[in-house]
């Protein structure tokens, strides 16, 4: 995907210069080679604060044990979801505490989590095709279940939003929908597609 | 109902601080250590948003930026969308750093309240950037063949999408 990112980021580049000699607006483009990258390091330093303090507060409640207590609860769910998946394998337990850190919005732990639970579905499936249960893990993965979006919110207050976090209802809404929809579609092209 | 987002991050807190107590966690020991990762990762993240924001306000100086929105407003205005947040749309699956670069853009151009500036915001807090999870994911046990996996994952990012404006809209009556 990177590889992807190269070209786009490139083609970004390519395409203002010309608009902008074919717009005469030079001058503009010339600020903003400055202006956008002094932008990033402004950004990430008046965003720092926030975020310091979230991670912070948030390593508290995992080092309290919440993604392990709240995990169990989502057990029951996770043997419709994963139904290949024995309820005490160690993949599943993966798989809980992967989808709780990703509630919590515990990115860090996430990520290896989920590496984690991806190695245990593939000691069940030592191919080089997505079975079920990987592909129903990755899609829920590559939606947003965060229950707090602090980056976004940070962002909203830098920018200044009187009340950043005011659209959390409907950042839920939106989140449960395309949750739904993809388990869905996951579930129902499951049968359609083979290796 | 925006009352309920108000008390999200104070109750959060409160919460967290009470449960770390029950649980005979270090708090401000535990909370520094936390920070020092943040601080860490939110480092870790600057050298690709100096590059992508770079670009995105050279994309917006240039004019650009305008131009691809008028492009894309008639499938904007199909899906219901405001014209402003189509490249958050064609960048949000792939990019990270790109969509942060591409949110703040719309942020400085249409503010952070107006319907542009939400239904930006909702989209990003709904969605994940989709590509990068299936490169970590099936990366990580060297799955090549991802059967159905991108096109339900691209249907959810493409319901986040249109859901977003309609969830702006119930809200907050603009």
């Amino acid at each position: 995907m990177s590889a992807l990112l190269n070209y786009i980021w490139a083609g970004l580049i390519i395409i203002s210069v010309i608009c902008a000699a074919v717009t005469g607006r030079m001058p503009q483009l010339s600020a903003a080679v400055m202006s956008g990258a002094a932008g990033a390091v402004e950004l990430v330093i008046a965003m720092m604060g926030m975020m310091c303090a979230w991670t912070g507060l948030m390593k508290i409640a995992d080092e309290g044990g919440i993604t392990r207590i709240l995990s169990k609860l989502l057990r029951p769910v996770m043997r419709r979801l994963f139904p290949a998946c024995k309820e005490d394998s160690p993949a599943t337990k993966a798989i809980c505490m992967n989808i709780t850190a990703n509630l919590l919005g515990l990115g860090n732990a996430a990520t290896p989590m989920g590496i984690a639970a991806m190695k245990e579905m593939a000691k069940l499936n030592p191919t080089q095709t997505a079975d079920n249960s990987m592909a129903m893990f990755v899609v829920i993965n590559a939606a947003s279940i965060q229950l707090i979006p602090t980056f976004m919110g940070t962002l909203r207050a830098k920018y200044g939003s009187p009340a950043p976090f005011d659209i959390l209802p409907a950042v839920w809404l939106t989140s449960i929908c395309a949750l739904v929809v993809g388990i869905t579609m996951a579930k129902l092209l499951e049968g359609r597609s083979s290796g | 109902m925006d009352k309920l987002g108000v008390y999200a991050i104070p109750s959060a807190v409160f919460l967290i601080v009470i449960f770390g107590l029950m649980r005979g966690v270090p708090l401000f020991d535990t909370f520094v250590a936390g920070a020092k990762e943040g601080f860490s990762s939110t480092i870790s993240i600057l050298p690709s948003l100096i590059g992508l924001m770079m670009a995105v306000a050279m994309l917006s100086a240039s004019g650009a930026l305008d131009i691809l929105s008028s492009l894309l407003s008639p499938v904007a205005a199909f899906l219901g969308l405001p014209p402003q947040v189509m490249p958050l749309v064609l960048i949000k699956p792939i990019s990270g750093s790109g969509s942060t670069a591409v949110l703040a853009q719309i942020f400085q151009n249409c503010g952070t309240e107006s319907f542009a500036g939400r239904v930006a915001s909702v989209m990003s807090g709904s969605t994940e950037t989709t590509f990068y999870a299936i490169a970590v994911y099936f990366g990580s046990v060297g799955i090549k063949k991802t059967r159905h996996t991108i096109p339900a994952a691209l249907t959810a990012d493409f319901t986040a999408f249109v859901v977003s404006a309609l969830a702006v809209r119930l809200f907050f009556q603009s």
